[in-house]
């Protein structure tokens, strides 16, 4: 599905070296997770992925389904099917929740060639699935993440993914700030959209949000590189033990 | 004081043109109204308060021939509307002028009448506004000078005169169409006691216009009032908006332009009872790619009440090397204690040629009153834009919704949901191109 490889990332404005040569191959249907101390990369992948700017590639590729996504602009790549769930969603005062879900949908919908949502069959949609992510007709009108507590955010953001139905999720640090039943409403709706296709990457410190979303493979990052790679037993060393280990061993 | 030579010969020719016919006390409010502009002068460019804002663009040629069709903003409000070309009253196009709760004339048709409670408000809130200085303790009052509202009252040859005695149910429109002449309007707005009327101003009165407004509103009175202009690029626009407010009135009045070359929306309100709400807000969206978009707005709110609030809110979207200028005045009043008063100015600069020139001025002389400001220019939220396209959003669309996002807080200050919408959608369709 996604294949990175030896990605060399800096920061534009610092001339900074944030990745140095990550090589990660996603496969298809699976949910991989990437684990990793502070200042490893984790975010910046995640960024870089989806086309944020400030960061110069200056070495490597990565391609969704072959496709060269570096080349790609933001809205390229989402209509491609790529998805960042944002570990801060942005709030955008006066724009409502709705209209900006329909203004997404439909772009990708036009970007694909499909026929835009109406009104009434948007609707539809966004209320059966909302419901199931405990996400109200009041948190639909209001405007994009204004006045909404962390929970709400990600609930939101999770709700995006739902609606949108990408091919490539990447969830960036979805667990910070949630209590553990908001964590569960979230692992709830990701796990509802697993359906042996759809790829998850899953970006997080704690173990905690893998025993809700259970991985296939998990990932350690360090420095910007992959350190090493192995089964769900993986992130439970990490909890047991920290990096320390793992980082010497590298 | 001896007038500038230019300032002079400017007043002297406009004084020298033929006084419009009418009856005794139209003919002495204009007599009144020549006679301050005599002592005023017109305005040229050194005048402090025509610094940002170049006056020729109404006091010189006409420079343009543009024309306008009917503007439909507002056709699902089911409103009466009155239609004036060029200045000139259609009656064919327009409705039958009877409503609940209301008289609706026109100045014209009551200019040779002696007795019409249009005689008391005529002229009569902008001459108090172009009033002489005076002492009032230690402190030296000098008004601002508003001469092109002078200059309407003595030479404006048609208006509206609404007068609003219950509640009205329906609004009422004012549409303008142009084929490129150049009038001077003077409406009135009579709101009694206890009564309330929503007025809506859209379309181009003319390719230069200089349009005025003077409203009294009585204790416990309502007025709401919205004027979109737009989106003709090639026009040189004046409005002169006087309002006097009673005890427990509520006055509301919003504007929002699209285009034009220049526009200078000039607003006096003076809060007169205590317990009252003054709110004006507005916006803009600029986008003459012929060169030139320039967006005045000019506020000045007095406070002479006790326990009032006034709140001015102002965005302005600017872009293709734009100019977009607010000077927004809070004169609180030594008795007017438990004032709040708000005011914000905000532009949104879409490229580096554009510029927002601000003047906020606070005067307050009472010593219990809540007054905040602020004024700031910003370019596009990159990480709002960001959001956006990563779920798919195009550029150009995602900067459309934050246009919307921006002008999103004037907007709220429309009172009817249904009146918002239908400003929000003409907005978008403007956006879209």
């Amino acid at each position: 599905m996604l294949e990175i490889k030896n990605l060399h990332v800096e920061l534009e404005e610092e001339e900074k070296k944030i990745l140095k040569g990550v090589d990660l191959v996603l496969e298809p249907g699976k949910v991989h997770a990437i684990m990793g101390p502070n200042g490893s990369g984790k975010s910046t992948l995640s960024y870089v992925l989806s086309g944020r700017d400030g960061y110069e590639v200056t070495d490597g590729s990565a391609t969704l389904e072959g496709e060269d996504l570096l080349e790609m602009e933001p809205e390229e790549r989402a209509a491609a099917g790529l998805f960042l769930a944002f570990q801060y969603p942005v709030e955008i005062p006066g724009v409502g929740n709705m209209t900006f879900l329909r203004t997404a949908v439909n772009a990708q919908r036009k970007a694909r060639g499909e026929e835009e949502l109406s009104a009434g069959e948007f609707l539809k949609v966004v209320r059966e699935k909302a419901k199931s992510f405990k996400i109200d007709a009041d948190m639909l009108k209001r405007p994009v993440n204004v006045g909404f507590s962390g929970g709400e955010k990600k609930r939101n953001e999770i709700l995006q993914m739902a609606m949108l139905e990408p091919k490539m999720c990447i969830l960036d640090e979805t667990d910070s700030g949630l209590d553990v039943d908001a964590m569960k409403l979230v692992a709830q709706g990701v796990n509802a959209l697993r359906d042996g296709k759809r790829t998850f990457l899953v970006i997080t410190h704690y173990q905690r949000l893998l025993d809700h979303i259970k991985p296939d493979v998990v990932h350690i990052m360090a420095n910007g590189r992959m350190i090493t790679q192995g089964g769900p037993e993986l992130a439970l060393e990490v909890e047991n033990n920290g990096y320390a280990n793992l980082l010497e061993d590298a | 004081m001896a007038l500038p030579k230019i300032k002079q010969d400017l007043t002297d020719a406009v004084l020298a043109q033929p006084v419009p016919e009418g009856g005794s006390w139209l003919t002495a409010a204009r007599d009144g109204a020549r006679a301050r502009l005599g002592g005023l002068g017109m305005p040229i460019r050194r005048d402090e308060y025509w610094k940002f804002t170049n006056p020729e663009s109404w006091t010189g040629a006409q420079a343009f021939l543009t024309a306008s069709d009917a503007s439909t903003i507002f056709d699902d409000a089911e409103p009466l509307t009155l239609v004036f070309t060029d200045g000139a009253f259609d009656a064919a196009a327009s409705d039958d002028l009877a409503l609940e709760g209301v008289s609706i004339e026109l100045l014209s048709g009551v200019a040779h009448t002696d007795l019409h409670w249009a005689k008391g408000l005529y002229g009569k809130l902008e001459a108090a506004a172009n009033g002489a200085e005076r002492r009032d303790g230690a402190r030296l009052f000098k008004p601002v000078a508003r001469p092109m509202a002078a200059l309407n009252t003595a030479m404006a040859e048609e208006g509206v005169l609404i007068h609003a005695t219950g509640e009205v149910t329906r609004p009422i429109r004012i549409s303008y169409r142009s084929a490129g002449g150049s009038p001077q309007l003077h409406h009135l707005v009579k709101v009694e006691e206890g009564a309330s009327v929503t007025i809506l101003e859209e379309g181009m009165p003319g390719a230069q216009s200089n349009v005025m407004m003077e409203a009294d509103v009585a204790d416990n009175g309502t007025l709401h009032h919205l004027r979109i202009q737009g989106p003709e690029q090639d026009r040189a626009t004046l409005t002169n908006f006087f309002a006097r407010t009673g005890t427990e009135s509520t006055l509301k009045t919003f504007g929002f332009t699209a285009n034009g070359s220049i526009t200078r929306n000039e607003a006096v309100i003076e809060i007169t009872g205590d317990n009252a709400t003054a709110h004006i807000a507005g916006g803009c969206l600029g986008d003459n790619e012929r060169g030139s978009f320039h967006h005045d707005d000019t506020v000045y709110i007095t406070h002479d009440a006790v326990n009032c609030e006034s709140r001015q809110v102002f965005k302005k979207v600017l872009r293709n090397g734009a100019t977009g200028v607010f000077q927004g005045k809070i004169l609180v009043q030594p008795h007017a204690q438990k004032t709040d008063g708000y005011q914000i100015s905000q532009s949104l600069l879409l490229d580096d040629d554009s510029q927002f020139l601000a003047k906020p001025e606070l005067e307050i002389y009472a010593d219990d009153v809540a007054c905040s400001h602020g004024s700031t220019s910003g370019a596009i939220d990159e990480q709002a834009l960001f959001y956006l396209r990563s779920r798919g959003v195009s550029r150009k669309e995602a900067e459309d919704l934050l246009t919307l996002s921006f002008l999103a807080e004037a907007l709220e200050e429309i009172e009817d949901e249904a009146l918002a919408e239908m400003v929000q959608a003409k907005i978008e369709d403007w956006l879209r191109g």
